[in-house]
């Protein structure tokens, strides 16, 4: 790269874009897949923007979908950033210093999808000033939406900045100033929480869904999203360490399986304790849990979903748990990745779907997203994929440069 | 903007051209299809399809306020760009007003479980009223056949289709209830939707953002969202129309039951309790002690649906 002298923020930035822009032919590959994946799911973008939300399979009484499905998940995975920030900042682990920026990575990734499938969901994305306050009007804080909005591009901004200020320092080959960064640093840990709390408020704070009107909301989405962010990380750090130069110690995965471990076990208590409340003594508040569990009506298409999750996330935990691989990373990484996706499925559309069924008036209907909605998830995925890429990619070569001199 | 673009009625012309641009594009390949698609459907309007009144109408609009913060003045402005787009694009001519609460009334409704028959008169008039949407079939108003012995509408068939009424069933209406206490209006992220102080929980049409948290946040299921631009054949549309009310909706924003807003603010009785054969539903001003809801209060035995939650709605049941 340049020499110290000439760099200035200006070539930070163009050497982050140029660096992004090289590589094998491999990682073009990669990258025109994901940008066709986005165009794709632009184009299935432009039949909503012009025919409405009818595209998609949401109606009256299943008013929220795949997106906010994906959404209410995704933002588990931004807030488990904190799961290595933490060890990192707070106790100064050396291991999770090395990988911690990684972490924020996926973070940032998280958060802009998630705004962007709030976005995709609404009604009226060109009214969406109306929000910003100033120019429209904030209902806050009465409304727990409006708080949401708050607290996830605050986290957002504190995700960026705080890597971007490190990296640009490192860049100019200078250490970052710790003692300007710190404070910044512990306020991100408990945004970070605050996310988690408020996005499941939102829900929580309904009566009229007693499914999730439940105390226990917010706790099991730390839990989830505490086994499920960590277990992308560890998917994300294996990846780098066998295709890159950036070498992460074993000690890194141990820490992280524990984590994971602990979280995924907590998870499955509390998963168990709402089973257990739903059916002990079924009410007329149960029914959307039957409906999760059993189906009602003649209606079921989430049974099969709500079962194959809870069986993937009971085994990959154990698997986890007592490690019969002995490390192995072929028996670990397959584990993480089941107990991702059995997260996915549960905290997604096992979720937010039952939710809303038996609507307020008892009648029941199924949810099938359309390929619309799945198209535009798929954009909006490509596109947290492409920014992770692009961020892990700019502060690995520039931390091994730094780390090097 | 793109929801701007086909605010109200129908309009051939542009119907036609979309088909063709849809079928342009199918032609290119995804990526450029993407592209272009979305410009177009977003932020372009079509060219030929506007003319420059138009076009300087649809701006003043997707800039207004809200309308809790309009003046007077900008009340009227805005009711009188929406009549002549109406009158532009449909070649609609829309009585539409913004008159305020009447003062010293409260709005409360009576529905008699002993009388009502299930014939959905009452429906059929909101609908034509309200100028719901009739390619979804959407419906404020829902009549529920219920079984000897429950009350609860959840457990009776909203779906009925058979001769009324059938013998030892009765039936029950449900539609937004008008909450003292709405959690819909205190989920909103924009205060698009809020109770006026004559009770009635209004809709900005135009404020809404279209997120769908009221819907969820209704314990009554009284919130129907547009989830496409909104079809009524065009004799059909009620031209005499209020900006709280029922006037066309755009597409992807909430609408609900606003106890006819344009009638009730002119003294007149909601579409549904006029059009009721058998004399179910009783409406009227809660702080007028000689009106018929406040004599249903106190002589018969009512009830309110989900009465734990503490919504406090303004729709009691009764019978007789």
């Amino acid at each position: 790269m340049r020499t110290d002298q000439k760099k200035n923020l200006r070539t930070f930035v163009i050497d982050v874009i140029r660096l992004n822009l090289r590589g094998g032919v491999g990682i073009q590959i990669f990258r025109l897949i994901l940008l066709g994946i986005m165009g794709f799911g632009v184009y299935a973008y432009s039949f909503q923007a012009r025919y409405g939300l009818c595209v998609t399979g949401m109606n009256d009484i299943v008013s929220w979908g795949f997106y906010i499905s994906n959404f209410t998940f995704l933002v588990g995975v931004a807030a488990a950033a904190v799961m290595l920030i933490l060890p990192a900042y707070v106790f100064h682990d050396p291991d999770f210093h090395r990988v911690v920026i990684i972490g924020e990575g996926v973070a940032v990734g998280a958060l802009v999808m998630c705004l962007s499938f709030i976005v995709v969901d609404l009604g009226g994305p060109m009214q969406a000033w109306h929000l910003i306050p100033g120019i429209g009007i904030f209902n806050f804080p009465s409304s727990i939406l409006a708080w949401d909005v708050v607290v996830l591009n605050g986290y957002l901004l504190l995700n960026g900045l705080v890597p971007a200020y490190i990296l640009y320092n490192h860049y100019m080959g200078r250490p970052a100033d710790e003692k300007k960064y710190r404070p910044f640093v512990f306020l991100s840990i408990f945004w970070a929480f605050s996310i988690h709390m408020v996005t499941a408020f939102l829900y929580q704070g309904l009566p009229a869904r007693p499914f999730w009107n439940n105390p226990l909301m917010g706790p099991r989405f730390l839990a989830s999203a505490f086994a499920a962010g960590p277990a992308l990380i560890t998917l994300i750090l294996a990846v780098i360490h066998s295709s890159t130069t950036y070498k992460i110690d074993r000690s890194v995965f141990n820490k992280l399986r524990l984590i994971i471990v602990i979280s995924a076990i907590i998870n499955l208590i509390m998963l168990f304790s709402e089973v257990f409340k739903e059916f002990y003594f079924p009410t007329h508040h149960s029914s959307s849990a039957v409906y999760l569990f059993f189906g009602m009506d003649g209606h079921n298409s989430l049974v099969p979903w709500i079962w194959a999750s809870v069986c993937i996330n009971l085994l990959s935990t154990l698997v986890l748990a007592f490690n019969p691989g002995k490390n192995n990373p072929r028996v670990l990484l397959p584990a993480c990745l089941f107990l991702f996706v059995a997260i996915w499925m549960e905290k997604g559309i096992g979720l937010i779907v039952p939710g809303l069924i038996p609507s307020p008036l008892g009648e029941v209907v199924d949810y099938l997203p359309t390929w619309v909605e799945l198209a535009v998830t798929l954009g909006i995925f490509s596109l947290g994929v492409t920014i992770v890429t692009w961020l892990v990619r700019a502060a690995l070569v520039i931390e091994e440069e730094y780390n090097g001199n | 903007m793109s929801a701007k673009k086909t605010e109200y009625g129908e309009d051939q012309d542009l119907l036609m051209k979309k088909s063709d641009r849809r079928t342009f594009l199918k032609g290119c390949s995804v990526a450029a299809a993407a592209a272009s698609a979305a410009l177009t459907s977003g932020c372009i309007p079509s060219v030929a399809a506007e003319n420059s009144e138009e076009m300087k109408l649809r701006w003043q609009e997707f800039f207004k306020k809200n309308y809790r913060l309009m003046t007077q003045e900008e009340k009227d402005a805005t009711v009188a760009r929406l009549e002549r787009l109406a009158k532009l694009r449909d070649g609609l001519d829309v009585q539409m007003g913004s008159y305020p609460p009447l003062k010293g009334v409260l709005y409360g409704y009576g529905f008699n479980i002993t009388r009502c028959e299930g014939f959905m008169e009452c429906v059929a008039a909101c609908v034509k009223e309200n100028n719901l949407d009739r390619k979804t079939n959407t419906q404020y108003i829902r009549i529920f056949e219920m079984e000897p012995g429950k009350l609860d509408p959840g457990t009776g068939d909203g779906q009925y289709y058979h001769k009324v009424p059938v013998e030892n069933k009765f039936y029950m209406g449900t539609q937004c209830f008008h909450c003292e206490n709405a959690p819909c209006t205190k989920a909103c992220p924009t205060k698009a939707t809020w109770r006026e102080p004559d009770g009635i929980v209004v809709v900005d049409y135009d404020w809404c953002i279209g997120c769908r948290y009221c819907q969820a946040a209704c314990p009554y299921y009284g919130r129907r969202f547009n989830w496409g631009k909104p079809e009524i054949p065009r004799q059909e549309i009620n031209l005499r129309q209020h900006y709280l009310g029922n006037r066309v909706r755009p597409k992807g924003k909430m609408e609900k039951c606003t106890f006819c807003i344009q009638r009730t603010r002119k003294g007149r009785l909601p579409a549904c309790v006029e059009a009721c054969p058998t004399g179910a539903r009783v409406f009227g001003n809660l702080l007028d002690p000689d009106s018929e809801i406040r004599y249903v209060l106190k002589h018969k035995k009512v009830f309110r649906m989900k009465e734990e939650l503490g919504t406090d709605p303004k729709f009691w049941y009764f019978i007789d």
